[in-house]
């Protein structure tokens, strides 16, 4: 069942169009993450779904509920924000259930869904301190705790986790994918990170300037990209793209496609080999990263970008060295003119 | 999913309904200002724009009515006006250059934290909170030889001859309400430049220090042009209110000796207030309106060639 | 470095702050010196730092034999209600403009701008007459009024100041959780915003207590006078006595200097952007 249905979305700012005919359905229970670069809409987008911005045109429906009119507190939803927004004045205890002040409900139950909530996020010595006196991580705890505390039909994450350091942000990670296994509640998640999208999303949206460019699960968006923005925007290291006339690219004919104008391949589904006739591309090595678990080769072959190749464990090919490049055919993607993916290729 | 069906027949009318309240809400929350300000000085100001081209003299209740430039050619012949003007000029100037950068020096020295801090401002602000005709009454006795000091001091100095009160003297009296206004305005800008100084990033100073700047050059460099909108805002606005500011003057001298220390707005008051030409006196506002709003355009072109030059 | 500098800089660094805070307060000082100098000393030890007997006449005459109580608490009136109304308009007003994008916005800014422009003396002839049409000419009323109008943009820009300060998330948040625009501004904003509502019914209420010009042409009877214009009538019926003004300038200072003491720091703080951060 759809907890969510977009129909032909549109933002406008006065004069900017922010967000143009933006159409998706989230299933009950699922975990979306809407992901692309810094300005592309998304928050927007998520502010919609809260009814904190007015949708410009299109129908905004939770159910099968036309909810564009409806007021943030009449929405059934609960939003985990940036900075936290946590009532400065209040101590832990009230931000967590100021929902239930707000809605009058018995000091009891009141009680028993904030201890609840500080139960499952470990906050249970914290409920009469101020934010203030709060650290980032606990800050992010409380933030969404107010939120588990209103057990509400739908989560809305905005980059909850971009304020915390790298070790936190990879433990708070983990919580958020154990709080959505353990409410299964339908959550809608923004992100920048492509490694938040990956790990946390049962499907991902991937957007840009205003659009949607795909929409698919973590692994099929990794393996069939429908374009060269989505190629691009998801894996680390990037995908590397190769023009079909590059002089160092050497493709046996049972690869090429005459409609190609991109080669596609991944750095990890490369293998090196000797530069000599059988390798697909050969270059000299300009910068080498060894990370212990992989070692990254930048490679050049007379493009502007580096060719980026990663093989497992640790490789002693030293800087300047000649190497060849070979891949496997289901590994290679093949964009046209237009940069959408050329899929025959694939199923053949 | 009972909402549905509510929603489903309030499709038509929902959205009009809800664009109407988003555009609505905002002028629900700012009426009480518009309607205030509207009743009590757009329409009195358009009114007595229009008074200046009529004759209306309460002492004089006989000859009313449009007598066009008329009250504009008096003011041309107006010796006394000529030289409110000149007074205006010098009262602005002398009190605005010592309120600024005596406001500045205190603004910087309460910058830096020292012990008892707190204390130290709130009594050096404590100025601003002193009603001004207070401050006139109390500047005109301590300038008075028989009952306050300053002439005392001024001959124990060699400045006076002999102890002499100079609101008496026509040349120096204009320098009475100017030293006071000066005590009662530097809490002003020291508060101003005190807030816009806290405003500054700390890091920057030290990236600076790190950088090699002295003490000199960081202020020139980060705390100047940080200031620098600030200060031409805050600037243009006190010339304007000091130009404007009729309290002291009206107190200490009164316009005498011999009209000597009238500025405009005291000249207007009195014209309003003690003749009740309601005419003339809005003539001369006009007059001094007109001043105002050019010097207005001046600084606020110079201040977007300063926030363009940082 | 620091410490090799501490002597000379910090010793004529605290100068200068001895000489501020003696400037700022030697013409208080001489107000109450003058107050409490009995009558017959005032001309023979009137330039004295301290005289040699001192006493609280003239403030037991001043608050007993004159009129003075009645001004007091005209002005209370006066100042309590313009710093009041002005503040509730104001907040309103600096609220839209600090939270809304709307048509007009710009017009309705300048339109405020400009009225910090025009001497308001400009404006005193015409109001006379207006009020004078509304019947509320010598009425306290009539001046709350006209105070709070001309308070009332400038209130609202140190407001907005205020608003700008507190994020936007927190009412959003509030929104989400339950809150209407209005009890989000009543349960959320508002609290935060108190500092800021202090300074500005502080500042208000010293602007009030001190006006004098339009007072003095809107008010004329005895018992509707506010503290400036009645303290100016001492002038002539009170001519020779200094002692007694001087106690009532005294006793005129200290409500306004009160609110100026607590409020001053909320007002440095105001002024900076963002007061308020979690
Ligand atoms: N209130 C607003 N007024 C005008 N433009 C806005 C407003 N909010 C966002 N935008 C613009 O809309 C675009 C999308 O913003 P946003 O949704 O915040 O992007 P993201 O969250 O993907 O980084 C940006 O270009 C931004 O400048
Ligand atoms: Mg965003």
């Amino acid at each position: 069942m759809t907890a969510i249905t977009l129909n032909s979305i549109n933002k406008r700012f006065g004069p900017v169009h922010v967000l143009k005919d933006i159409s998706l359905e989230f299933n009950k229970g699922e975990f979306v993450v809407l992901v692309g670069p810094s300005g592309c809409g998304k928050s927007t987008l998520l502010r919609m779904i809260a009814g904190l911005e007015p949708v410009s045109a299109g129908d905004m429906i939770f159910g099968d509920t036309r909810v564009n009119d409806l007021e943030p507190r009449d929405r059934d939803i609960a939003m985990v924000f940036q900075s936290y927004a946590l009532y400065p004045h209040m101590d832990v205890e009230r931000n967590l259930g100021f929902s239930l002040e707000l809605r009058k409900r018995a000091a009891a139950e009141k009680k028993e869904r904030t201890s609840h909530a500080a139960g499952i996020l470990g906050l249970d010595k914290l409920l009469d301190r101020f934010p203030r006196a709060l650290s980032g991580g606990q800050r992010q705890r409380v933030a969404m705790g107010r939120a588990i505390v209103r057990d509400p039909q739908i989560f809305l994450f905005d980059e909850p986790l971009s304020n915390l350091d790298a070790a936190l942000r990879i433990e708070m990670r983990i919580e958020i994918a154990k709080l959505h296994r353990r409410l299964g509640t339908t959550m809608v998640y923004v992100t920048h990170d492509q490694v938040e999208a990956m790990t946390l999303a049962d499907r991902i949206v991937v957007m840009n300037a205003g659009q949607v460019e795909q929409v698919g699960t973590p692994l099929d968006l990794y393996s069939n990209p429908a374009n060269l923005f989505v190629a691009g925007f998801l894996g680390s290291p990037k995908m590397n793209f190769v023009a079909y006339d590059d002089p160092a690219l050497n493709l046996p004919s049972a690869l090429t496609n005459p409609s190609a104008q991109t080669y596609g391949i991944r750095p990890e589904h490369i293998k090196v080999t000797a530069p000599d006739k059988n390798a697909h591309l050969v270059g000299t090595i300009d910068v080498v990263e060894r990370l212990g678990s992989d070692t990254i080769f930048y490679i050049n072959h007379g493009a502007d970008k580096p060719f980026v190749v990663r093989v497992p464990g640790i490789d002693r090919t030293a800087i300047g060295e000649k190497i060849g490049c070979q891949f496997q055919p289901e590994d290679l993607h093949l964009f046209d003119q237009d940069g959408q993916a050329i899929s025959e290729h694939k199923n053949g | 999913m009972t909402m549905a069906q509510t929603s489903s027949s309030g499709n038509g009318r929902g959205r009009p309904l809800k664009r109407f309240q988003w555009l609505i809400e905002p002028y629900l929350y700012l009426s009480p200002a518009i309607i205030l300000i509207a009743l009590v000085m757009l329409v009195p100001l358009v009114v007595g724009v229009s008074y200046a081209f009529q004759a209306i003299d309460l002492l004089d209740p006989f000859t009313t009515g449009w007598v066009g430039l008329a009250n504009f050619e008096k003011l041309w012949a107006d010796r006394l006006f000529w030289k409110a003007l000149t007074n205006t000029f010098w009262w602005t100037l002398g009190s605005l250059f010592f309120q600024f950068f005596l406001g500045l020096g205190l603004a910087l020295l309460l910058n830096k934290p020292f012990a008892g801090r707190g204390l130290v401002q709130g009594l050096v602000f404590l100025p601003w909170a002193v009603p001004a005709f207070l401050s006139g009454l109390n500047w005109a006795w301590l300038f008075n030889p028989i009952i306050g000091p300053i002439p005392h001091w001024l001959a124990a100095m060699g400045i006076m001859e002999k102890p002499q009160n100079i609101l008496a003297n026509p040349d120096l009296a204009l320098w009475g309400p100017i030293v006071a206004n000066i005590w009662f305005g530097i809490p002003f800008f020291a508060i101003t430049l005190l807030a816009a100084l806290q405003s500054i990033p700390r890091d920057l100073y030290e990236a600076a220090a790190i950088d090699g700047a002295s003490l000199w050059q960081s202020f020139i460099k980060i705390t100047v042009p940080f200031l620098a909108p600030t200060i031409a805002i805050t600037v243009m606005l006190r010339t304007i209110w000091i130009a404007n500011f009729a309290d002291l003057i009206y107190i200490m001298t009164g316009g005498g000796p011999a009209n000597s220390t009238h500025i405009i707005s005291s000249y207007i008051f009195t014209t309003a207030f003690r003749r009740l030409d309601f005419g003339y006196a809005s003539t001369l506002a006009i007059a001094l309106l007109v001043l105002l709003l050019a010097y207005a355009m001046l600084i606020l072109k110079m201040r977007k060639h300063l926030v363009k030059g940082i | 470095m620091q410490k090799t500098a501490f002597p000379l800089g910090a010793t004529l660094r605290y100068l200068a702050i001895a000489l501020y805070v003696l400037f700022a307060l030697f013409p208080i000082y001489w107000l109450i010196k003058i107050a409490v100098t009995p009558d017959r000393l005032i001309y023979t030890e009137g330039t004295q730092i301290w005289p040699s007997t001192f006493t609280l006449d003239n403030f037991v005459s001043v608050l007993f034999l004159t009129d003075f109580l009645v001004y007091f608490k005209n002005s209370m009136i006066v100042s309590l209600g313009t710093a009041f109304f002005t503040t509730l308009v104001a907040t309103a007003a600096g609220y839209a403009f600090s939270r809304f994008h709307f048509r007009g916005k710009a017009i309705i800014i300048a339109l405020m701008l400009i009225t910090q422009m025009f001497p308001l003396l400009m404006i005193i002839a015409p109001i006379y007459k207006i009020m004078a049409g509304l019947r509320l000419l010598d009425s306290l009323t009539g001046l709350i009024i006209v105070y709070t109008a001309f308070n009332v943009p400038f209130a609202t820009f140190l407001m907005q100041g205020f608003f700008d300060g507190i994020p936007k998330d927190l009412e959003e948040a509030a929104m989400i959780d339950g809150c209407t625009r209005f009890t989000a501004l009543r349960k959320v904003i508002f609290p935060l915003t108190l500092p800021g509502l202090a300074a500005t019914l502080g500042f208000i209420f010293t602007a009030a207590w001190s006006e004098l010009l339009f007072a003095l042409m809107l008010i004329n009877s005895d018992d509707k006078m506010t503290f400036p214009v009645g303290l100016k009538t001492f002038v002539s019926k009170f001519a020779v006595d200094w002692g007694q003004m001087m106690a009532a300038g005294t006793l005129a200072l200290i409500p306004s200097c009160l609110f100026f003491i607590l409020i001053q720091r909320f007002l440095v703080k105001g002024l900076t952007a963002g007061a308020v951060k979690g």
